[in-house]
């Protein structure tokens, strides 16, 4: 435990110098305020505003987390049926594929026309949209990059599908999974918040947008500073549970790090 | 009653209508320790894999324990063991050597004794709680040992299984697989490509030969039980180390090339 409170040191060195470079630039040039606000005068924002940003913050983090688990559950799901049956992957993956380089995020305004504006769920759909496609494509790799030796020792002992799938396929799949759910978090958070700006919503992109345009700059940092942290603990969050669940993992042992 | 029945069988591989084995016939009896050796491309893994109904013959039949290779596999009649040891990495040493005694229903009380007397048997009790990968080479194909035989099937199946470890391990881990063949009076079936380790394990080795596979002979090893290190220094174990390299030789297997074809695929 020790050692790895050191491993964490040079980051938290290099942040702390990095805030005093920030703070001393601004003395130092003279940087306006709409520029770039001083760090202590955001963290003061963040108490000053704190009612607004916590009921904004709150909203943004429905969004980004229902979207992440509806989209993640789905792309499991989808994923889970593909694996079963080739032929289909083989049709449907390519164009999953080409989807997911779509700039989905685009239609969020279309999405607020689908659904009910002045609810969470056109802001949960983007999101949910934007976690879909690269947690179905990792899980699908993960479900069939099983080796085909350990499929037949499960045969060997009169495995069924449903055995392998569960012993084999899986496990193996768990790391992929994961990765594709750390990158799901950040695109969550993402989607939650580009998609607040097309909304007329009391969340964090929201506060963002009216804050720039009544020139204060210090409560749209702010919420910035709230939504990076609630996408940061989403992340860390996956990560704890991944590290966890994969203590088994040989390619995980040696590094520390999240 | 033989323990492995093979009758007129011939496996042809649909890709590149490749004939892997042409009108194979063997019978291993119970309490057999047989030997396939041959140089690759001979099809001795996939001989094994027809026995073990991991591949299924185009034509011929193969019988085990007097019933269909599939009812076999079904019925658990046999262990596998193969190269790579094919350990599952999330699994711990105890689980590894239980997942076929889970597939076979077994409660978790009966497992765990099971499993402590396995791991006695290859002697790594106190490494139950070990990752495989935190083990040695040898250790892992110990495991792999262990959970072949854990439900203790009749027949046991190893394709090179000491193949990937260096010659010490090797010929340790061939002693300890004898003591432990005759400990459970079970069938061995094994595939090699070197000819002292069939010689030194096996009551008899089939020499095979390339392209089609076929058997080109059977050499019986006569060599007293039990072995020993000592029997390697045995005259009698050169003279049948000398059998089974002239008649790879006569089928066109300079074993020095198959030894070298062996190690490039």
């Amino acid at each position: 435990m020790r050692a790895r409170l050191r491993d964490w040191i040079p980051a938290i060195v290099v942040f702390a110098a990095g805030i005093a470079a920030w703070q001393l630039s601004i003395e130092i040039f003279n940087i306006q305020k709409f520029l770039l606000p001083k760090p202590w005068a955001i963290v003061h924002a963040c108490w000053t505003q704190r009612h607004e940003l916590s009921s904004a913050g709150w909203l943004t983090l429905k969004e980004a987390l229902g979207g992440f688990a509806i989209g993640s559950a789905l792309g499991i799901a989808f994923a889970t049926v593909l694996a079963r049956f080739r032929r289909l992957s083989d049709a449907l993956m390519p164009i999953a594929i080409a989807a997911n380089a779509i700039p989905i995020i685009a239609f969020s305004p279309i999405f607020n026309a689908w659904f009910d504006p002045l609810s969470l769920t056109p802001r949960m759909a983007t999101a949910g949209v934007l976690c879909f496609f690269p947690v179905m494509v990792n899980t699908l790799r993960g479900l069939t990059s099983v080796k085909p030796s350990q499929v037949e020792v499960m045969r060997s002992y009169a495995a069924g599908e449903l055995a392998i799938f569960r012993r084999v396929r899986v496990p193996t799949a768990l790391p992929f999974v994961f990765s594709a759910l750390k990158v799901a978090t950040v695109l969550a958070m993402i989607g939650a918040i580009v998609s607040d700006y097309f909304g007329t919503f009391g969340s964090l992109g929201i506060t963002i947008k009216n804050s720039v345009a009544l020139f204060d700059f210090e409560t749209a940092w702010a919420a910035i500073l709230v939504a990076s942290i609630l996408g940061v603990g989403m992340y860390v969050t996956v990560s704890l549970v991944e590290r966890f669940t994969l203590k088994w993992d040989p390619t995980r042992q040696e590094r520390g790090t999240a | 009653m033989s323990v492995v029945s093979i009758s007129g069988m011939t496996k042809t591989f649909p890709k590149g209508n490749v004939t892997a084995l042409q009108e194979i016939d063997l019978e291993v009896e119970p309490g057999e320790f047989v030997s396939l050796i041959g140089p690759s491309g001979c099809g001795k893994s996939t001989l094994l894999r027809v026995i073990g109904d991991l591949i299924q013959p185009t034509s011929g039949t193969v019988e085990v324990n007097g019933k269909g290779a599939h009812q076999a596999r079904l019925d658990h009649d046999y262990g596998i063991v193969f190269q790579d040891s094919v350990l599952f990495d999330w699994r711990t040493v105890t689980k590894n050597v239980a997942l076929p005694l889970e597939m076979l229903g077994w409660d978790r009380a009966k497992r765990k004794q099971r499993v402590d007397e396995m791991l006695r048997l290859v002697e790594l009790q106190g490494f139950g709680d070990h990752h495989p990968w935190q083990l040695s080479g040898g250790m892992q194909m110990r495991v792999a040992i262990a959970r072949a035989l854990a439900f203790e099937p009749p027949l046991l199946l190893m394709d090179e299984p000491f193949g990937a470890l260096d010659e010490m391990t090797r010929e340790r881990l061939n002693i300890e697989l004898l003591q432990i063949w005759r400990r459970m009076e079970s069938t061995v079936v094994f595939v090699t490509h070197s000819i002292s380790e069939a010689v030194f394990l096996s009551t008899r080795v089939v020499v095979m030969s390339p392209r089609p596979g076929r058997i080109a002979g059977i050499v019986d090893i006569d060599l007293a039980q039990p072995r020993s290190a000592d029997t390697r220094e045995d005259p009698r174990f050169f003279e049948h180390v000398t059998a089974v390299r002239e008649l790879l030789r006569s089928v066109g297997a300079d074993d020095h090339g198959s030894v070298l074809a062996e190690e490039i695929t």
